[in-house]
């Protein structure tokens, strides 16, 4: 049986305001290691929020979330950057490497910020990801000088740079042509396959959401199915 | 500072290289006037406080009375409503009482040495010319450790008063005026109505006009038989190690003899505050300079963060705590600050060493160059209120990056 990484309890985000908007409410999931689930639903559903709560980049305003069995409610803003850095991996819909580094540097800076390796090792483990990933001969380069899939795939390096045991993907491939859509997808499915990882990704694209192992429909804030 | 952050901030910087280049001109320029200026009035007030304390004395001890001396029914009746009038001062010998006691006590304090001398005005006259002077009673072996005048000596010396006893020293102008020299006699007419003949023995150039004019010195001796005033002094001139302890030491002579003792500091206190506001004017002009440069600082860096929003949400996101971020954006005005500290600081020694290289002519004086302040503190101040002035502008934006939500960002929001 593989291990729960996340799991949440009757989770709830509500924005204060004079109408107070519900993002989501009500959810109970749980991802274990190994599997890559969707998530998928319309816009404005609470997709991406609820990855944003998975993500510990916001805090629920009802229910609890365990990451790797650890309940982190009562975990402080550095606590919960420090739980980022060394337990999860994001991907956005737009690479959002930052553009003054070049690829190579962009996956060494988390490993950096993390400081458990020499700068040897982190370059040369940083190496190895982009090797992984068929962009070794891109590791020198501006994200202004590589394609949009080239982007894509440094910033899934630069996820997977601390070895997270939970990637979180944010329409990966909502930017991509359908080559480098079909790429990353392939990626994201083999880092939960091969490497035991747990994957959960919001998408649009149904053939994306079909490949994935289970797929979780939010609407309007609530699972659907 | 951690390297990565540095590295982060640094990347920002050379971003917008020619913003950067603005910002850093800015702290460049006032860095570099702030120190010229600021060395070039610490330069010229020591300068002036050094000639003070060399040239006059630290202490005079006067002989007059601070406050006018009760009468006896006022000491009796210490409580008593007394109203005394028409006091009419006793007349009597002007000088100091006592004053030989008064040197023994002040001689004993440690770090202290005391001249006595009488002065009076007196005419000097010479081939038919007189000019009025100030003339100075002194003890030659005694003045010269109390006195710089001996440094100042062009032709004989100050002991050569000794070995002459009618001897006279003169200042340069004086002689130039009257076209006197060196072994000539002259005649010099006391306010007593006494006239003696002197033979001058030694002239001294100080560079001040009035005073190379206007002061001559005899021996004490000589000088009271013209007052009419045997075994009497009106000035006791008083010399310490340390010049900075002469008001406290003053305090104490004068609770001692009652006599009035005015330190230099007491002496000059209107030129000492007039240095004071001065120098308050000085670093206010200055530090606008350096202030005016902060804000380029503040607004490059508040611009990088509008820019670096995204940035600033994906580090956040990546596991960077939101001080870690506050230090991104610090650093730059650090590394602005400390590259405008770099190019600046010689850029101003330059123009201080332009500054030294200037020559005033001024009539009756030996020509004058600015006097600077070199000491290393003068390039700390500058250095330091330039990199504080810089980190507190860089402050405001990096205090806003850190507070920046990422979710915010992520979902389009700010």
């Amino acid at each position: 049986m593989s291990d729960v990484i996340v799991k949440t309890e009757k989770l709830g985000r509500q924005l204060a305001g004079e109408v107070p908007v519900t993002l989501v409410e009500d959810i109970s999931i749980e991802v274990r290691s190994g599997e890559f689930v969707a998530i998928t639903g319309p816009s404005g559903s609470g997709k991406s929020s609820l990855l944003y709560l998975l993500g510990l980049l916001d805090r629920p305003t009802s229910g609890r979330i365990w990451l790797n069995g650890i309940e982190t409610s009562t975990y402080g803003e550095d606590r919960l950057a420090d739980v980022r850095l060394a337990e999860l991996g994001f991907v956005f819909q737009s690479h959002f490497l930052l553009p003054e580094f070049s690829a190579l540097e962009n996956v060494m800076l988390p490993m950096q910020r993390l400081g458990r390796l020499s700068t040897a090792d982190i370059k040369a483990r940083a190496m190895d990801v982009l090797t992984d990933l068929g962009l070794a001969d891109q590791a020198h380069k501006l994200p202004k000088q590589m394609s949009g899939g080239q982007s894509q795939r440094v910033a899934i390096a630069r996820a997977l740079a601390n070895e997270p045991r939970l990637i979180l993907a944010d329409e990966p491939t909502g930017n991509l042509d359908t080559k480098s859509s079909a790429t990353v997808q392939e990626i994201l499915r083999h880092l939960a396959r091969e490497h035991d990882r747990a994957v959960v990704a919001v998408t649009h694209d149904p053939v994306f959401a079909a490949s994935a192992d289970r797929r979780i429909v939010i609407v309007d804030g609530r699972i659907a199915a | 500072m951690n390297p990565l952050l540095l590295s982060i901030a640094v990347k920002h910087l050379l971003a917008r290289k020619r913003q950067s280049i603005v910002s850093l001109s800015g702290i460049v320029l006032g860095v570099a006037f702030f120190l010229a200026i600021s060395s070039m009035m610490q330069g010229s007030e020591q300068d002036f406080i050094k000639r003070l304390v060399d040239n006059s004395p630290h202490i005079t001890i006067e002989d007059e009375y601070r406050n006018p001396r009760l009468q006896p029914v006022q000491q009796f009746y210490t409580h008593g409503a007394i109203e005394v009038r028409r006091v009419k001062p006793e007349t009597e010998t002007r000088g100091i009482r006592g004053y030989q006691q008064i040197l023994d006590y002040v001689r004993k304090i440690p770090g202290v040495l005391a001249s006595p001398s009488l002065k009076g005005q007196a005419l000097v006259s010479f081939a038919g010319k007189d000019v009025a002077i100030s003339l100075n009673g002194i003890i030659p072996s005694e003045v010269k450790s109390v006195s710089t005048i001996e440094s100042y000596m062009k032709q004989g010396s100050i002991d050569d008063l000794i070995a002459n006893p009618d001897g006279i020293v003169l200042g340069s102008e004086l002689v130039k005026k009257m076209s006197l020299q060196m072994n000539e006699n002259l005649t010099v007419a006391a306010t007593t109505g006494q006239i003696h003949t002197f033979k001058i023995v030694g002239i001294f150039h100080t560079g001040r006009a009035d005073y190379d004019e206007g002061q001559a010195f005899v021996t004490l001796k000589r000088m009271q038989s013209l007052l009419n005033r045997a075994n009497r002094v009106n000035t006791i001139v008083v010399k310490l190690a340390d010049p900075y302890q002469s008001q406290a030491v003053a305090a104490q002579i004068e609770a001692r003899s009652g006599y009035k003792s005015v330190s230099w500091q007491e002496a000059s206190a209107d030129i000492t505050s007039a240095l004071l506001i001065r120098n308050v004017i000085m670093y206010s002009v200055v530090s606008a300079v350096l202030i005016v440069a902060a804000f380029g600082i503040y607004n490059i860096i508040s611009t990088v963060v509008l820019e670096k929003q995204r940035d600033i949400a994906i580090l956040k996101s990546m596991g960077f705590h939101a001080r870690d971020i506050e230090r991104i954006f610090l650093t730059q005005g650090l590394v602005l600050g400390f590259a405008g500290c770099a190019v600046g600081l010689p850029l101003g020694m330059i123009i201080m060493v332009s500054l030294m290289s200037l020559e005033f002519h001024i009539p009756g004086n030996d020509p004058i160059h600015l006097p600077l302040d070199w000491s290393w503190y003068q390039f700390a101040i500058a250095g330091g209120f330039a990199v504080t002035a810089a980190t507190v502008a860089a402050l405001l934006p990096a205090r806003k990056a850190s507070r920046l939500h990422p979710v915010d960002i992520l979902r389009g929001t700010q």
